[in-house]
């Protein structure tokens, strides 16, 4: 192909904005970092369009899409075999996220300068966003692990530094920290896992692990750990990292309280980019996993089908719009997830491969498009719940139909892009497991349930008292809604199945449509249910929820998860660990060496007695000594 | 050879006299009847070299020469002791040697 | 004149040329001159370093010189440097410089504090250039007693005390590691000839197995006192809460790292097959350093108690990495030694300068400092993601070769103890996260400290002198492990030889 060295270009340009308005922006009126920031995106999101239109459609493609490297240089050295390289990697997967990354994050920061005009800190928010964009594209095109894990790293950072972007609230400082937190754990089991992979196989490198028919696996077969084969702990521990990121089941305390950040970084960050890396990770590991530890997949799939129903059951009974929302995403991502945990290899067996991936990029588009469409009520109503909101259609209008489309792309309408790549995972869920095919298929009615019940209360409903009149967001932030209204519904007609699979071939598929009626119709149910219970005011929720009881108030307080983890950080690990490892080397460790001294002084105060200054005690030890020492000297050595 | 008094005899008078002065000096508590004891332990040295010269070295005189020696640094050092003991005296109105320890920890 | 040599001279110029000045400004700009002449000089040795080194040069030992100091008993002024200690000269150089301004207000006894610093740094490089152990010790020696005044006198709390304990623990060490030093002096000869305390000589001969056994745990301990080794660590917390900034910078930067130098050039260079029957005790002591050290952080409400814990904890990590030996995590263990020197001098660079502000170390009366001292706050967050192992900046690059060398043991021991190690990512990002998101982040706490000064001048030059070295090795670290890998080699050759691997 013709060179695509003008792809390293796209993770650069972010970096190069995030250290200009970093260090220069203030310097400056805040418009420019914030249109700085933005031509930046959208060059980068340029070339990414171009490189994925001559990847995808430039020449044939029957034998399957190549991976091209167009730039690699070693960064760090650890042994022989094992070096840390920094590059750039096209593959299916990787240009696909390209294409997601930079138009969500281009739309972001668009969007943001309506969003965020006069807030103070304009200018660091915009550095945060292309810190943030730059170190999620070096994560997709990342050439081996280790590169992933180092930008892993970075996305995390960015995202503790956006989440806590308004730090004086303790409420956001305490978010970004327990997000920060719960990530590195997962990064623990992630780096663990890296270590684990590379000994085994004594590389990094991606291209390596994941060729087909490899032989670096050879030793993997006799090494197990505690009767678990060295595998499947490898790739459960990667696993765990990549669940950490995307917020599984129980790794998913962080997300909701991440929505304490501005609107636009929850969705760029936490819709879109970010919490879909863990789906990635699994993606790109992919041939690993299912051959070397088919285990590890099946817990991949279970994992995802739960939190998938344990989220959407959650999202049922939230009022802020952003813990809808982010409940939405953790179930969305549970669908990702099990997609790929019940996927084959290659051709149709692949199938569930590829439905994870075309739902990470249509929910992308709608998700990130949701939670824009948030932001614009938001920001009009001074106010993030939805029982301050109602009746907004009247003054909200391209806020409205583009939020309705986002609505139904997810309710799994037909002809909207979310039908189509849901009911591939589906399709996929229902050849390999009928029980998470089951789970799914729940989930997907609650989806619609929950969303429209969203939709209905904010934009019918009675009108509240508001302040003043909401109007709507000015155009810089309605056009990246409407752009994404318009992806949300055409993405669905790209041809997927030819372009991004398991082995990078290409095949055909058809509807099935003994999964698509049924899944339509449960999707009409929910929006039924939900047309009947919010649409207009009534009192028929509040009864509901009073008679399903102590069930609604556990869901309504997330199954209590908050008060669990905070409970193990400040009592356990503070209170019962650290406190008593600090007591104990006060107390144990450092009194036995003081203890050490103060045994040195008693003795030495006892034994200066002896120097008692009276000649008498001198003369007698002097005449005793001298006569130890004859008598010695006569009876022993003579 | 006095008369056939072997040796040791004079010894056995020189060490106990050796030793009656060691105990003098470290029980009594009169700084004078200390000084008496010392002078003891010196004569009692004085004895062992003159006995020591006469019966194994008797065509040498060293030994009798260096007793000499000891009674004159005796008397010097007696001298430098009781001018001590005088300026002992007119410090603290007694010569109880339990009184002289300023020098301790 | 030896430019190694050099490096000595022009520390104990600056303390002449400062007890002619008259105050404070003479004092702080003489030695501000002096170091910065000091950090040419290193950076000029690391380009003649590299130089050699390309053109071929594979011996041991570069630059070397060599002076009979005391005849009869073989004792010589032998200098020389190979990687390792060229990057831990200019590790040196770097962190003096910073901590030269740091003391810029010095106003108390300012020349005698500045010359007993440098002469603390003097002693430092001529540890790392000696090539004989009587002359390395003397040099330890000299490094140690300045510490007992300076914490003593321009200290703050309990500083006699602290100061106390400080030297009387690390001079236990010292009388430990002499005896390790004459160990290895008497057995230096086993096939007749002179005695010698040349480490290069003393590392072609083998020692027999025995006399090694007996020698080792006290180099070996000796050493490790210095370096924080668990449970010999506790002089750290309150040496370092008492010391005066850019003592505690020095110290905790520099000097411990002459422990962790001293182990492996000493300890387990001279005496490889000691170290290596030993190693399983110090690797559980260390590993326990590891972890404890970082949950001691997390309970400690002083800045300078969290930062000598968190001290401990990455230091245990040198000396876990060390007795791993193999050639990746040793360089790791150089690595974590240069990251960490710069990171904690860096972190008591700030609590310093924070102190001086708000008169307070204690991080639960301090609160929302981000927005009335933006650049200290910026560059205190920037230092704490580098501790917690943030890839971009040091701490990364040296854990990560530290996990991954470490991990590549045959032995499942070792795996389980590095990942256990490993835990310690979590653990630092706790209590780094802790003090960050109470000191800096949310509302201010104390009305007093509405109205702080940021950094002046001298304050900006030193915290960036550090915060852009411990990028600058996070961004680009080949270099700088190629360099020491290099030289480590034939040391890993030496240890392999003798161990079965």
């Amino acid at each position: 192909m013709t060179g695509y060295n003008y792809t390293i270009l796209i993770p650069i340009i972010p970096l190069v904005m995030f250290l200009v308005t970093g260090l220069l922006g203030m310097k400056w009126k805040p418009i420019v970092s914030g249109l700085l920031g933005t031509v930046g995106m959208g060059s980068s999101w340029l070339l990414s369009i171009i490189t994925a239109a001559s990847y995808f459609f430039g020449g044939h493609h029957a034998e399957g899409f190549q991976t091209i490297i167009p730039f690699e240089m070693t960064w760090l050295r650890f042994t022989e075999s094992l070096v840390i390289k920094m590059g750039v990697l096209l593959d299916p997967i990787s240009v696909m996220m390209l294409v997601v990354i930079t138009t969500v994050s281009f739309m972001v920061h668009l969007y943001s300068i309506g969003y965020m005009h006069g807030e103070k800190g304009f200018q660091r928010f915009f550095a945060f966003l292309s810190l943030f964009t730059f170190s999620m594209l070096g994560l997709v095109i990342a050439t081996n692990i280790f590169q992933m894990y180092i930008f892993w790293e970075l996305v995390g950072v960015s995202s503790f530094l956006l989440i806590g972007f308004y730090y004086q609230k303790p409420s956001a400082v305490a978010a970004s920290k327990k997000a920060f937190i719960v990530t590195r754990f997962a990064d623990l089991g992630f780096l663990v896992g890296i270590l684990i992979l590379s000994f085994v196989t004594k590389t990094f490198d991606f291209a390596q692990l994941t060729q087909p028919g490899t032989t670096i696996f050879g030793s993997a077969a006799s090494m197990s750990f505690l009767g678990i084969s060295a595998m499947t702990w490898a790739m459960t521990l990667i696993f765990i990292g990549g669940a950490g990121k995307s917020a599984m089941f129980p790794l998913h305390i962080w997300l909701p309280d991440a929505m304490e950040g501005p609107t636009p970084v929850s969705a760029l960050i936490h819709a879109a980019t970010m919490v879909v890396a863990g789906v990635y990770l699994v993606a790109r590991m992919f041939p690993v996993i299912h051959f070397q530890a088919p285990a590890a997949q099946e817990i991949v799939g279970y994992v995802g089908g739960f939190t998938s129903l344990f989220a959407a059951v959650i999202a049922i009974t939230q009022y802020d719009i952003k813990r809808v929302l982010a409940f939405s995403t953790l179930s969305q991502l549970g669908y990702m997830m099990l997609s790929l945990g019940v996927s084959g290899y290659g051709g149709e067996e692949g199938l569930g491969y590829m439905a994870s991936m075309f739902h990470l990029f249509t929910h992308a588009m709608f998700k990130a498009l949701l939670f824009l469409g948030a932001g614009s009520i938001i920001h009009a109503v001074h106010s993030n719940y939805m029982y301050d909101m109602g009746g907004l259609r009247k003054y909200m209008p391209i806020t409205h139909i583009t939020f309705l489309i986002a609505c139904l792309t997810i309710a799994g309408v037909p002809f909207l892009s979310g039908f189509f790549s849901k009911d591939e995972i589906l399709v996929a869920a229902l050849h390999h497991n009928k029980l998470l095919f089951a789970i799914e298929f729940i989930v997907a009615g609650l989806t619609a349930f929950y969303m429209f019940r969203l939709y209905f209360s904010v934009f019918w409903g009675k009108d509240r008292h508001y302040h003043h009149t909401p109007h709507e967001s000015p155009l810089v932030m309605t056009i990246p809604l409407m752009f994404l209204a318009f992806a949300s519904i055409f993405a669905g007609y790209l041809p997927f199945t030819e372009l991004v699979t398991s082995d990078k071939v290409g095949f055909e598929s058809e509807m099935n449509y003994m999964v698509a009626i049924p899944s339509i119709l449960i999707g009409f149910l929910g929006i039924a249910v939900a047309w009947i219970l919010y649409k207009k005011e009534s009192d028929i929720p509040a009864k509901l929820a009073k008679s399903w009881g102590i069930l609604y108030t556990a869901t309504y307080n997330k199954f209590y998860f908050d008060e669990i983890y905070l409970f193990v950080t400040r009592k356990i690990i503070f209170n019962y660990i650290s406190r008593p490892i600090a007591w104990f080397d006060r107390h144990i460790v450092d009194g036995f060496m003081v203890g050490i001294g103060t045994v040195t002084e008693k003795a030495s105060y006892k034994i200066k007695g002896m120097q008692s200054g009276q000649l008498q005690h001198y003369a007698f030890a002097f005449v005793a000594g001298a006569l130890a020492l004859a008598l010695f000297m006569i009876y022993y050595l003579m | 050879m006095i008369q056939g008094i072997p040796l040791e005899h004079f010894l056995v008078v020189s060490t106990i006299m050796f030793f009656i002065g060691v105990c003098g000096f470290i029980i009594r508590r009169n700084l004078i009847t200390m000084l008496m004891a010392v002078e003891l332990i010196l004569n009692s040295v004085n004895i062992n070299f003159v006995v020591f010269n006469r019966y194994l070295y008797p065509d040498q005189l060293q030994g009798q020469f260096f007793s000499l020696f000891i009674v004159g640094i005796a008397a010097a050092e007696a001298s430098v002791a009781i001018a001590l003991i005088i300026n002992i005296y007119r410090k603290l109105k007694n010569i109880e040697v339990e009184n002289v320890s300023e020098l301790k920890f | 004149m030896n430019i190694l040599t050099l490096l000595v001279v022009i520390p104990i110029l600056t303390i002449i040329s400062i007890l002619f000045t008259k105050d404070l400004k003479g004092a702080r700009v003489v030695s501000a001159v002096g170091m910065g002449i000091q950090l040419v000089v290193a950076a000029v040795l690391l380009f003649m370093y590299l130089g050699a080194r390309q053109t071929g040069n594979m011996h041991e030992m570069l630059f070397t010189a060599d002076y009979t100091w005391f005849k009869s008993l073989n004792i010589h002024y032998s200098i020389g440097v190979d990687g390792i200690a060229v990057a831990m000269i200019c590790l040196t150089a770097i962190v003096t410089f910073a901590g030269i301004f740091a003391s810029w207000e010095m106003a108390y006894l300012s020349r005698e504090f500045f010359v007993l610093l440098i002469l603390l740094a003097t002693a430092v490089y001529g540890f790392f250039i000696s090539l004989d152990l009587f002359t390395m010790f003397l040099f330890y020696e000299l490094a140690l007693i300045p510490m007992y005044p300076l914490i003593g006198i321009w200290g703050s709390g309990p500083k006699e005390k602290s100061a106390m304990k400080l030297t009387l623990m690390l001079m236990a060490g010292s009388a430990l590691i002499m005896v390790g030093i004459f160990g290895l002096y008497y057995n230096s000869a086993p096939n007749g000839g002179p005695l010698t305390f040349n480490i290069i000589e003393i590392s072609k001969i083998i020692i027999p197995e025995k006399t090694q056994m007996f020698f080792f745990p006290f180099a070996f301990v000796g050493f490790g006192i210095l370096g924080a080794l668990f449970p010999f660590h506790t002089w750290s917390p309150d040496g370092h809460a008492s010391a005066p900034t850019a003592v505690s910078m020095l110290h905790a930067g520099v000097l411990m790292k002459l422990g962790g130098y001293g182990c492996f050039r000493v300890a387990m260079f001279l005496m490889p097959q000691a170290a290596n029957s030993m190693a399983w005790i110090f690797i559980i002591l260390t590993s326990i350093s590891v972890v404890y050290g970082a949950f001691g952080a997390i309970w400690q409400k002083d800045l300078k108690f969290i930062n000598a814990y968190s001290s401990v904890s990455h230091c245990g990590l040198v000396i876990f990495a060390l007795l791993m030996m193999n050639q990746t995590a040793m360089d790791g263990a150089i690595l974590q030694m240069i990251s960490h020197g710069l990171m904690t001098a860096l972190f008591f660079a700030l609590i310093g300068m924070i102190y001086g502000r708000t008169h307070t170390r204690n991080v639960t009366e301090m609160g929302g400092l981000m927005k009335v001292i933006p650049f200290l706050a910026v560059v205190y967050m920037i230092a704490g993601f580098a501790s917690l192992g943030l890839p971009g900046l040091s701490g990364f690059v040296a854990e990560m070769t530290v996990f991954v060398g470490a991990f590549q043991h045959q032995d499942m021991f070792h795996r389980v103890v590095t990942v256990i190690a490993c835990s310690s990512i979590v653990i630092t990002a706790v209590y780094i996260l802790r003090v960050v998101g109470m000191m800096l982040l949310g509302p201010i706490k104390d009305p007093h400290h509405e109205h702080l000064e940021d950094a002046k001048w001298y304050e900006k030059l030193s915290t960036v002198t550090l915060l852009v070295s411990v990028a600058a090795v996070g961004i680009a670290p080949l270099w700088l492990s190629e360099v020491i890998s290099g030289s480590l080699k034939p040391i890993v050759d030496k240890l392999a030889a003798v161990i079965p691997f």
